[in-house]
């Protein structure tokens, strides 16, 4: 990734969501907490298909495993996913105004969280409410301003 | 169309998308899954990964210890006073309190010789660890410490704080550590009810507020009030230190047991810092009957 033009900034995006994604936020937020992670992720697999993909998200979903103690493999397993289903919409996407694209991550998102507790489920630990999908309205709220963002970072150092 | 593609000098289709490839990343992820959950077999990969992502956990504890820095070091004069005084008193009484347990204790054990008893207290040591505030998957009762194996901690180790047990070390990595909390839905804990001396499970059940006593019978003399501690036939935790205390008991008739509801003692969703006993690693290695952790250790 980084001996194409201008690789450091899809690096040091993940590296700022990984942050935002692990930091704890207060009580009332804390349900709400949108992974940045995959929202970065979807990002980038609708901008630069030819540049990340699946193993990409694979890599960042075993980090992101490791990170909050989950199964080695299980949010490796739902980002993989996703960013297939993103590759395959990527042109569709580009093209939708922001509120449809909104919905599309969210459904995006709403996949990403029923893996990840499914398989929470099958290791004995399974979802007491539907608090857990929670994370994916605030993701859906929090894309427009990840999408403007992006956009503009690419653009201003012409990430190809 | 042309427009939409970052560079022109790309096919607009080069990105075709391969099914081949998910079907392998997930058939890859679903048997690390498997060999991590059944076979305990990737702790090396973890630890690898969990040395890669330390600094960022590290990065991330700056705003949290700002905030404490901030708090500690604007606090008025007048604040600082009375919990200086307030301490003062708590140490005085401490102190007291402490005259009286180094007599029992020698009675205690001039006694236990008399019986020739093979129980035998000795003074536990303990490594101060600091919790690192990272944001652990909400279904696990987890916390992460900022001690490893570098600092001697290996899994199996108890954790307490100044109330009462709070877990034990699940995994332990270089620089940090990985522990479960009494509460988490997975852990069970051998304890001992102090008034009549009854053994029983405590099980995690993924609330902070609540463990489930379990296999009391209906006839059995349990009271709201009751105070539960460890029973150290796990021979992992020592014996007799604080878990919980009796807050709902339920006798129902109809069903072979009774529900025991206990609260733990330590404040397992405000904690901060904790003790982590210092043991053989030996006798953590082997999990006894009784200690089950299901789930990734």
């Amino acid at each position: 990734m980084l001996h194409h033009p201008a690789g450091w900034v899809i690096v040091l995006s993940f590296i700022v969501a990984f942050l935002l994604t692990s930091i704890p936020l207060p009580a009332w937020l804390e349900t709400f907490h949108p992974d940045w992670l995959c929202l970065v992720l979807i990002y980038w697999c609708i901008a630069l298909p030819q540049r990340v993909g699946m193993g990409t998200a694979w890599l960042l979903g075993l980090l992101q495993d490791v990170a909050r103690g989950a199964l080695l493999g299980q949010h490796a397993l739902a980002l993989v996913v996703v960013a297939y289903i993103s590759l395959k919409l990527h042109r569709r996407l580009r093209l939708f105004p922001l509120w449809q694209q909104s919905l599309s991550v969210l459904a995006l998102l709403l996949i990403e969280q029923i893996l990840v507790s499914w398989v929470s489920g099958i290791s004995g630990y399974p979802p007491r409410d539907l608090g857990y999908l929670a994370p994916a309205l605030g993701g859906m709220l929090a894309w427009p301003w990840v999408f403007i963002l992006l956009r503009d970072l690419r653009q201003r150092f012409r990430v190809a | 169309m042309t427009l939409l593609t970052p560079d022109n000098r790309r096919p607009l289709f080069a990105a075709t998308v391969n099914s081949f490839r998910l079907v392998l990343f997930a058939l890859l992820s679903i048997g690390m899954m498997v060999a991590d959950h059944r076979y305990h077999q990737l702790e090396a990969v973890r630890n690898v990964l969990a040395t890669f992502i330390y600094p960022m956990q590290y990065l991330i504890q700056t705003p949290v210890k700002a905030r404490y820095w901030l708090t500690e070091n604007l606090a008025s004069r007048t604040i600082l006073l009375t919990e200086n005084a307030e301490l003062r008193r708590k140490q005085l009484f401490l102190n007291a309190e402490l005259q009286k347990l180094t007599s029992l204790e020698a009675e205690n054990r001039r006694l236990r010789t008399l019986l020739e008893s093979s129980v035998n207290h000795q003074g536990e040591r303990f490594l101060i660890a600091e919790l690192l505030q990272v944001d652990f998957d909400p279904y696990r009762h987890q916390i992460l410490l900022n001690r490893g194996a570098r600092h001697g901690v290996h899994a199996g180790q108890p954790l307490l704080d100044q109330q009462g047990i709070i877990g034990q070390i699940s995994e332990a990595n270089a620089l940090t550590s990985r522990a479960i909390l009494i509460t988490d839905p997975n852990h069970a804990l051998p304890v001992q009810i102090i008034r009549t001396g009854m053994r029983t499970l405590a099980l995690g059940t993924g609330n902070f507020q609540a463990l489930q006593l379990s296999h009391i019978l209906n006839s059995d003399d349990v009271r709201v009030g009751d105070v539960v501690v460890t029973s150290g036939l796990d021979g992992r935790f020592p014996q007799g230190y604080p878990v919980a205390t009796v807050t709902q008991v339920e006798f129902d008739p109809t069903r072979p047991f009774a529900r025991i509801s206990a609260r733990p003692s330590a404040q397992l969703d405000r904690l901060r810092e904790v003790l982590l006993l210092v043991t053989d690693p030996a006798d953590g290695a082997a999990p006894k009957a009784g200690a089950r952790i299901a789930g990734p250790p």
